[in-house]
């Protein structure tokens, strides 16, 4: 049970990770590196949300994959369309485990099928629309969709089709609700981009059509920012299902078109992940006044925390009861194989750099294994997942981040409705219960720990070295390399195919999978045993 | 079911293409680059391009693929790429180290009109590139083409490059693969050593991407032809290209720079295009053929005898690429199966030519497509109206398999959820025997679930 932790100089750990670089950069990626400090001192601000520097081996991805993949990937019965080169579309193609259910045989689920215009030379140089209505057009015949969605790749931009132009034109045509994403690959510095352009045209194009509100339940509620990898979803339905709580929709897991049109009717907005998602969180607050908070149903401790928040809001002393019940029903299995499982792996150090809220999400279940996380940091964050909310006054909007759109957003003269009054508000917050809140992911991280925004494969390597954890998480990208120096690497985009790992059930699974992972034999076995041997040494003599 | 928005009913489309066989340019040349030793890719587009590429990869190899990238914004897509690749040159020597850069374009950088050369010739006067170091670049457009032939665009690029004339002619061949696993590759290097041939394999990602678990990581680990062979490969006597799409354009360059003359071949899938590549080697090199090549053989022979009755008139769907596509075809009817159905997207009329001659003697005129819109939706389809006992292709078939209870063996690219392909070949005579027992156990597989109580076969 090695820890490095202690034994470690933290002055000497930013030296070596920033040595190699050139001074341009190594200047840029010292703002991004930071050490969190105690409580009584200040930890440094941290960079982020800032251009990957070219040629720096880099884990983040573009617009159109926060666009297409992350937001609209796990929706069943929307068609999404690229527009571009075959390979967009091609990559993205089931490739992010989104899980969904459709309701029966017979409704609609597109998320098996990837759809492109496989643009061509001709229509990089005569102009893409042509083709793009054609096969609208095509699609339309063929499988009827309620909506079809139109992602933009990098040339779309460059030769000037105008995605939404054709999209009106064709949703007239059609009586099909169509609406385009300007989403190509070279907006904004990462993903995220990618994100806030999603969130914007759903909350234009489709949320607040169907008024109807449905359902038994006092308790509806949005979940936003949750993208059923691995059946997240389907374990957090379970829960609600168990509470009596209605789950009007999803931002995006398990979702469909007709959940995102009533969306608005739901009384309470829960961000998960509030870097892909906070935009429409705000939109809706605006426009319908439905208040929101953040949660997190990654940890058995999150969960329940999450779900006694919920309570709070909803208020009722049953509700509450019933709540309190059901989490001590089943903390009983999760303690019981917690407690196993942290007997194993107490004490040894895990690493997170992933996504843009897993990071933070999944301290929690190291911190229930009894593992302390010694490295953390996102691939497409901004300051205030790090930080907390509060530094958003604070942020200087730079040249990529005005390129995408801020939607005005105004109360909706009729169906503005505050959910909740401001003295209950107050009186809540007085509580400890914040609306419009997020305190990032910084201020839960230990002393002596460390902040990387877009680690780079450089510095992924030495802090490897460095701290020889025990646990490396990451994405496919960096699976093999972190592997390949014996460390277990648990991607946490994918969850290397398993999971669930939310709520209750989640935590069990993850638990056991950690101490698979770190515990296994064959790591044991990776240098042949006649390495160990001294080089020269005596040979048998068989006596004749 | 998995596909059920897939109707019977087949309407011609000529706009949308529906769950597509191929992929961009861009991830073939970053595949071929990792087959040069001590060599970076590098991705000169937005940063997608290089995630989606090496996550790809990555999932089919189940080993590190590094690669960089010009990170465009809007900055860079309005005002050229040039500081991008020039900050990045400079970036990927300090701090990777590698001997060689491969820089290929994207869609965005070629609709930008980026002109690498010029690029790469500021970066040297600049200093940005050290003594003894290279960058070599190919033009691989995404809305042309395929992966296939992004590949071929960067082994191209290897022979203009660095290929020359020095010291006179040498009794070397040149091997270039064509883009097939690094099993593969291995194994035809085999293959030349038994037929006691030097040889000179480029590209040759055998080592990079089948490695071992050390404990160590190597950015630049053993494998890959090295920059120094690449030179030679001028002086060598002839070049075999394996492949016309992804080994042609690079022989032809060979020829034409160098004066080495070319045999193109098919890439040696199935005993057929086997026994070509091995009589290519005898007539180049003037070798006899060895026992243990024969003995080889002879098993596959015997293989095959042995089991025919189950390999009979079993109708087969197949996507590949058009390299392996050819084949593999051939193949199939070589050993008494019915090649039905076949799609490759990867565009190429004289594809298209061939495999209708190669099917002309079946029974029925098989369906196929090539190019535009021919894509796994269209195979599903064709199968939904006439069906077949067996699936060969990439992962992506699986979903046709579930839903139409289809057997399927995994061949092409991409493999994601299956191992073996890094490690194992299916090129030459052994590889042949890998194709035929991964047939035989999804057929046999099959037969033994399906088959009624009363006929359930203990020895088959």
């Amino acid at each position: 049970m090695t820890n490095n932790k202690e034994n470690i100089n933290s002055a000497e750990v930013k030296k070596e990770l920033l040595k190699q670089y050139p001074p341009k950069v190594a200047r840029k990626r010292d703002k991004q590196i930071v050490l969190i400090k105690s409580k009584n001192e200040k930890t440094e601000e941290i960079q982020a949300n800032v251009r990957t520097i070219p040629g720096i081996i880099t884990q983040r991805g573009c617009c159109y994959a926060g666009c297409k993949g992350v937001v609209l990937g796990p929706t069943r019965d929307i068609v999404n369309l690229t527009h571009g080169p075959i390979g967009c579309g091609f990559y993205s193609w089931l490739t992010r485990r989104n899980q969904t259910m459709p309701d029966g045989p017979d409704d609609e689920n597109y998320m098996t099928y990837c759809f492109s215009t496989d643009m061509q030379e001709e229509e990089i140089i005569f102009g893409g629309e042509k083709k793009l209505k054609k096969a609208i057009e095509e699609i339309h015949e063929l499988l009827n969709p309620k909506a079809i969605g139109i992602f933009s790749t990098c040339p779309v931009g460059l030769i000037g089709d105008d995605v939404h132009a054709v999209a009106r034109e064709m949703s007239e045509k059609t009586g099909i609700n169509i609406f385009g994403f300007s989403c190509e690959g070279y907006k904004g510095v990462s993903q995220s981009s990618g994100h806030h352009i999603a969130n914007n045209q759903l909350f234009k194009h489709i949320v607040g059509l169907d008024d109807t509100v449905k359902g038994s339940s006092k308790y509806r509620i949005n979940l936003l920012g949750e993208y059923n990898i691995g059946g997240d979803a389907f374990e957090l339905d379970r829960i609600f299902k168990a509470l009596d709580i209605d789950l009007v929709s999803t931002f995006s897991g398990n979702s469909s078109y007709d959940q995102f049109a009533n969306s608005h009717t739901a009384d309470l907005n829960l961000v998960m992940c509030h870097r892909s998602i906070n935009y429409l969180a705000d939109m809706m607050k605006i426009k319908f006044g439905i208040p929101w908070f953040k949660i997190n149903f990654i940890g058995a401790e999150a969960t329940a925390k999450s779900l006694r928040k919920i309570g709070k809001y909803f208020g009722d002393a049953d509700f509450r009861k019933k709540i309190e019940d059901f989490i001590k029903k089943e903390m009983e299995e999760v303690e019981k194989v917690r407690v196993e499982m942290e007997a194993k792996c107490r004490g040894r150090l895990a690493m997170i750099f992933v996504g843009g809220s897993r990071a933070h999400h999944y301290q929690e279940l190291f911190k229930e294994l009894g593992m302390e996380t010694v490295g953390a940091g996102y691939e497409f964050a901004h300051r205030d997942d790090y930080e907390g909310r509060r530094v958003l006054p604070n942020i200087q909007a730079d040249a990529d981040s005005r390129n995408i759109e801020e939607l005005t957003i105004e109360k909706d003269p009729g169906r503005y409705n505050p959910r909740i009054t401001d003295e209950k508000m107050k009186m809540l917050e007085s509580e400890g219960l914040t609306f419009s809140e997020y305190e990032g992911m910084m201020q839960e991280m230990t002393n002596g720990s460390w902040a990387i925004d877009d680690i780079s494969q450089y510095e992924t390597e030495k802090m490897i070295e460095l701290y020889k954890p025990a646990v490396f998480c990451a994405g496919i990208k960096e699976k093999y390399i972190v592997q390949k120096m014996g460390i277990p690497m648990k991607q946490l985009h994918s969850y290397d195919y398993g999971g669930p790992y939310a709520g209750f059930n989640g935590a069990i699974n993850f638990y056991r999978e950690i101490d698979r992972m770190i515990n296994t034999e064959i790591w044991k076995h990776i240098e042949a045993p006649w390495k160990k041997r001294p080089e020269l040494h005596a040979k048998y003599v068989f006596a004749s | 079911m998995l596909l059920r928005h897939t109707p019977k009913e087949i309407k011609e489309r000529t706009a949308i293409t529906i769950n597509p066989a191929k992929t961009c340019q861009p991830i073939g040349a970053m595949y071929a680059s990792l087959g040069i030793h001590g060599c970076l890719p590098h991705s000169h587009g937005s940063q997608g391009c290089c995630a989606y590429h090496r996550s790809t990869l990555t999932r089919h190899y189940k080993e590190p693929v590094m690669a960089a990238t010009s990170s465009f914004t809007e900055g860079a897509s309005v005002f050229g790429g040039q500081a991008n690749l020039v900050q990045a040159i400079n970036n990927i020597f300090t701090v990777y180290n590698p001997d060689i850069i491969a820089v290929h374009t994207t869609c965005l950088s070629e609709t930008i009109g980026d002109d690498i050369p010029q690029i790469v010739a500021k970066a040297m006067t600049d200093g940005k590139i050290p003594d003894g170091k290279y960058v070599i670049h190919a033009n691989t457009p995404s809305y042309a083409g395929s992966h296939v032939t992004g590949f071929g665009s960067m082994v191209k690029a290897m022979v203009d490059y660095f290929s020359e004339n020095t010291a006179g002619k040498r009794e070397v061949y040149n091997l270039i693969p064509g883009y097939v696993e690094p099993s593969d590759m291995e194994e035809v290097k085999r293959l030349a050593n038994e037929m006691k041939i030097d040889s000179i394999m480029f590209p040759d990602t055998s080592g990079i991407l089948n490695g071992p678990q050390t404990g160590r990581f190597e950015m630049f680990p053993e494998g890959g032809v090295s920059i120094n062979d690449l030179k030679l490969t001028g002086d060598s006597a002839a070049t075999i290209a394996l492949g016309k799409l992804s080994s042609e354009p690079a022989a032809r360059a060979l020829d034409t720079k160098c004066k080495v003359p070319y045999k193109l071949l098919d890439i040696p899938i199935g005993f057929l295009a086997t026994d070509r590549l091995i009589m290519a080697m005898q007539d180049l090199a003037g070798t006899t053929v060895p026992y243990s090549i024969e003995l080889e053989r002879g098993r596959m022979m015997d293989m095959i005898t042995d089991m025919q009755q189950y390999l009979h008139g079993k109708r087969v769907a197949l996507s590949a690429d058009p390299d392996q596509l050819i084949p593999l075809v051939e193949f199939l009817i070589s050993i008494g199966m019915d090649p039905v159905h076949i799609v490759t997207g990867t565009p190429g009329k004289k594809t298209e030519k061939r495999l209708r001659e190669l099917t002309s003697g079946m029974k029925s005129e098989a369906n196929i497509k090539v190019g535009a819109n021919a894509d796994l939706f269209l195979l599903h389809q064709w199968i939904k109206n006439d069906p077949v006992d067996l699936l060969i292709g990439n992962t992506y078939l699986k979903y046709i398999a579930r839903d139409e209870d289809i057997s399927m063996v995994r061949f092409g690219f991409p493999i994601l959820d299956r191992v073996g392909h890094s490690y194992f070949p299916t090129v030459g005579y052994r590889g042949g025997m890998r194709l035929i027992e991964m047939i035989l156990n999804a057929l046999l597989d099959a037969k033994d679930r399906k088959s009624p109580d009363e006929s359930f076969e203990l020895v088959m």
